[in-house]
């Protein structure tokens, strides 16, 4: 955990709602793990003052890649970087995606900007594993398939795929999969979570989530990112604990 | 030129006036592995109550303009667990222990500071009479004079460590509090906590922090502490500690200009962890370029 001052190698757009963030910081690069993210304060100034949390996309030797929609003041000013221009980044954060087991399937779970984390943990995964990525978005222009392999989608408007959402496109196919040993990893708005957990905890799969809250510091002392825990034992923090939690362990 | 830095509040000697404040670094494991704080003045607890708390529900934070609301709810570990799981490593720190405290009535004050007095190394206590993010205990004290005087009595009745009142900011007249806690035998004062603040989705019409009010701080906060220091400074005898948006060295020597003898680091640690060096050594070329021997010389050498 530490902070690196990022010089940007390029920005580009992966779709008319999605932005590409390549830069170089060689320490985190060589630190980072899957599922794991980094603060970015994205100007000099005040405003906005805290940092934005943004999953790690990617890693290409020395350079960090990550993935974003314009939503924000900050991911506007993050938006206007030039390469060269330099951003500030804290991390690598939170605990990551647990690779290890014995599985022979990854089934990837992504909605909307909820696929970022994939493309590096596709890279990590054992050269045995198969990979199934189910992905879903509002519309067409919301699908993000950049670096995932063997792409199933699912969008609400019915504009490309299977019409509906990503996590009845999976239940649908599950029935195709020719493996019962297969590992899910999730990651998306917090009603697709709920949804998927759901089914995870009645049928008992092996299933990670991603999840996502507001937070300040991404280290632990803001204290601002709770998640309650499952076992009724109050809150774990999202930043810290996580981002990354087993299905029962959490209350969404 | 070697300038001195120490400061002294009540029984305390601080190496510099450079404290982080309580709720912005836990209890210290965290942030120091971005900082030595051996080189600091010192940290300031996250609260400690006599049972723990689990704190509120998400969301407990959002940005606002130059600033940040959060309502935490004053999560902690509790009393017990506190001494036996943090104050370890706490004592490895090798830096000043400042123990806030928090409680919902005057006796779980003085059970609190009576327990943690038997610790050699909790150097000082700060009480918080001003969270605004529970009911019971919080700004409900902080509002009321006599509430403060006697909390203030009755702590330091039973420690001969110093003792701090962090003041809150949303009362009518502060240097009024800081006459009672004068009056009552207290050491200091600690001054800002958060202003209670809201922010509203306008597409949804909710609240963004569920709590509804939240504690603002941050850079927009400054002003309204700067006043506030000046305020007590202008009319109270006792040391202050300033707190309230203070981003880099010109804010802490602002902060002692006006009257602070110490100040308190709070959110700049979420954002730049470093901070607290940072302004150290600003503050050093400061002094040094304004022929200043003794950092305390600052303390209320404002020109009206």
């Amino acid at each position: 955990m530490i902070i690196e001052k990022a010089r940007v190698i390029s920005l580009s757009k992966i779709s008319s709602n999605y932005h590409l963030i390549k830069v170089n910081s060689p320490v985190i690069a060589s630190e980072i793990k899957p599922g794991q993210f980094c603060n970015i304060k994205v100007s000099d100034s005040d405003f906005p003052l805290l940092r934005r949390p943004f999953s790690i996309c990617d890693v290409e030797n020395d350079n960090l890649i990550f993935v974003f929609d314009v939503h924000g003041e900050g991911t506007k000013i993050l938006a206007s970087k030039k390469p060269g221009d330099v951003i500030d980044i804290l991390g690598p954060l939170g605990n990551g995606f647990n690779l290890n087991g014995n599985y022979e399937l990854a089934v990837i779970i992504g909605g909307g900007i909820g696929t970022a984390p994939f493309p590096y943990l596709i890279k990590n995964l054992l050269a045995d594993v198969n990979v199934k990525s189910f992905i879903g978005g509002r519309t067409k222009e919301h699908l993000i398939k950049y670096n995932l392999q063997n792409i199933y989608v699912a969008t609400d408007d019915g504009s490309e795929g299977f019409h509906g959402n990503v996590v009845d496109l999976f239940i649908e196919e599950i029935k195709n999969f020719s493996t019962t040993n297969f590992r899910i990893f999730a990651c998306g708005p917090n009603p697709m979570l709920k949804s998927l957990q759901k089914i995870a905890i009645e049928k008992k799969y092996d299933c990670q989530l991603s999840v996502e809250c507001a937070m300040a510091c991404g280290f632990g002392i803001c204290q601002g990112c709770p998640v309650e825990k499952s076992n009724g034992d109050g809150y774990y923090l999202v930043c810290k604990d996580g981002p990354i939690f087993n299905a029962d362990m959490i209350i969404l | 030129m070697e300038i001195d830095f120490t400061v002294q509040i009540g029984k305390l000697k601080l190496k510099n006036p450079i404290l982080l404040a309580s709720g912005t670094v836990g209890y210290g494991n965290e942030i120091s592995q971005f900082i030595d704080l051996s080189k600091i003045g010192g940290i300031v607890t996250k609260s400690i109550s006599l049972k723990p708390r689990k704190g509120n529900p998400p969301q407990r934070i959002c940005e606002t303009p130059s600033g940040m609301l959060n309502a935490i709810g004053l999560a902690n570990v509790g009393l017990e667990a506190f001494i036996k799981e943090k104050i370890p490593f706490l004592k490895k720190l090798n830096t000043t222990i400042i123990c806030n405290i928090a409680a919902s009535s005057i006796e779980e004050y003085v059970e609190c500071t009576k327990v943690l007095n038997e610790e050699d190394s909790i150097a000082a206590f700060e009480i918080n009479v001003s969270c605004p993010n529970v009911k019971e205990g919080g700004l409900e004290f902080g509002n009321n004079l006599e509430a403060v005087g006697r909390i203030t009595d009755k702590v330091k009745s039973v420690t001969d460590k110093t003792v701090i009142i962090k003041l809150s900011p949303n009362v009518s007249r502060i240097s009024d509090f800081a006459k009672v806690v004068k009056e009552n035998g207290g050491d200091a004062v600690s001054a800002i906590n958060t202003l209670v603040g809201t922010s509203f989705n306008i597409w949804t019409r909710k609240p963004k922090i569920k709590n509804i009010t939240g504690g603002l701080s941050g850079p927009a906060i400054k002003p309204i502490a700067l006043a506030k220091v000046l305020e007590i400074s202008r009319n109270v005898d006792i040391p202050i500690i300033g707190i309230g948006g203070i981003m880099n060295w010109k804010d802490a020597v602002e902060f002692m200009i006006v009257g602070a003898s110490a100040v308190q680091l709070g959110t700049v640690n979420f954002i730049n962890p470093y901070a607290a060096l940072e302004i150290l050594e600003g503050m050093k070329n400061y002094c040094e370029k304004m022929s200043i021997n003794k950092i305390t010389e600052l303390t209320a050498s404002y020109i009206l």
